[in-house]
């Protein structure tokens, strides 16, 4: 809380308050239990697809980015060749690579943990971090989030790879509108600004769009190249354009 | 050949993310960079909240789906107007959409 003068180096940031951080640790889990269960769906996706059970559980451990997990498998039932599916999982990994514009300074870590960490790198460990205003509570944000659902949709990929989707469908406890909530509630704070306006409402239109026309994950690519494109266009708060 | 798929997805995805934490600050510190950093979350979350909300269909034939979630959506805009903390406004959303789905 006493604002010190900060030195060229700074090895760990300042701590954080104790109810913040149970805050942060609680919306965290919300979302981690939410996203994680739709690990069942994968799970049951991805043996259908054919896919055996253990191709399907590697595919949560060590790509563990959920839209390119679907791409992956979407398109070996389609028919494609597995080659294919994976060129189209790497493409929506990009976005990951992108959060990184905001989250590298922001975590701020180094070496083995920047390299630890980074496997959790995923849309929702991103949205529950990129909002924070210090180091110690995006870390907060960020590990809770990144491993309650690695662990959690390791898990249900299993269970789902093993029962298929007869064990339950999240959707019926409403998870799918769980996360949507959880992500405006995210934004709401951030809609602040004419510019922060319009870069909402065409982000959302150009997903909008996009959703019957490409796979899983391309919606949020898009926007990220939505955000890119409005900052090309000018840094005035009345060059934000809302049109082309 | 499925397994080759599914490591070498599983190794260029974790490279993707390893590379966005690793951008180096000298890029970070460009004014083109800094807006788009401070556009990006703005962005990122309209988008995931469209995606969560209207997508629908299978993965070889997504499409745009309106049901109970845009209810639920619409609930959690009414506890953020509320000034409701945000796990409350995750709950109402997903209490709205399951209340929905059972009538």
């Amino acid at each position: 809380m006493t604002p010190e003068k900060t030195p060229e180096k700074t090895p760990e940031p300042p701590p954080i308050d104790p109810d913040r951080r149970r805050e942060i640790v609680r919306d965290s889990l919300a979302v981690a239990v939410a996203t994680g269960a739709y690990g069942i769906s994968f799970g049951a996706i991805g043996v259908s697809s054919g896919l055996n059970v253990a191709q399907t559980c590697a595919l949560s451990l060590l790509v563990f980015t959920g839209a390119s997990q679907f791409a992956l498998v979407g398109v070996i039932a389609a028919g494609g060749t597995p080659l294919v599916g994976a060129a189209s999982g790497l493409l929506l990994g990009v976005r990951n690579a992108l959060y990184g514009l905001r989250l590298a300074p922001l975590l701020d870590w180094r070496g083995a943990r920047r390299a630890g960490a980074a496997h959790l790198l995923i849309d929702e460990s991103a949205a529950m971090s990129v909002t924070r205003e210090t180091t110690a509570e995006a870390r907060v944000g960020f590990l809770t989030t990144g491993v309650g659902i690695f662990v959690l949709w390791n898990l249900a990929t299993l269970i789902g790879a093993i029962a298929g989707e007869s064990i339950g469908d999240p959707r019926a406890y409403g998870l799918d509108a769980a996360v949507g909530g959880a992500f405006l509630a995210l934004l709401w704070p951030r809609l602040d600004s004419p510019t922060h306006r319009a870069t909402a409402v065409i982000a959302a239109a150009v997903a909008l769009a996009l959703i019957p026309l490409t796979p899983a994950g391309t919606p949020v690519l898009a926007a990220a190249v939505v955000a890119l494109g409005l900052a090309l266009r000018g840094s005035g708060p009345g060059g934000s354009g809302a049109g082309r | 050949m499925i397994w080759v798929a599914v490591i070498s997805c599983g190794i260029g995805c974790y490279l993707l993310k390893l590379a966005g934490l690793s951008i180096p600050s000298r890029v970070l510190e460009r004014p083109l960079v800094q807006r788009v950093a401070d556009l990006l979350p703005v962005a990122l979350l309209a988008a995931l909240i469209t995606v969560q909300v209207f997508s629908g269909g299978d993965g070889a034939h997504p499409r745009i789906v309106i049901d109970a979630r845009l209810a639920g959506l619409a609930a959690a805009v009414v506890a953020l107007l509320l000034r409701a903390p945000f796990l409350v406004v995750v709950i109402v959303a997903a209490a709205t959409a399951a209340l929905i789905r059972t009538v």
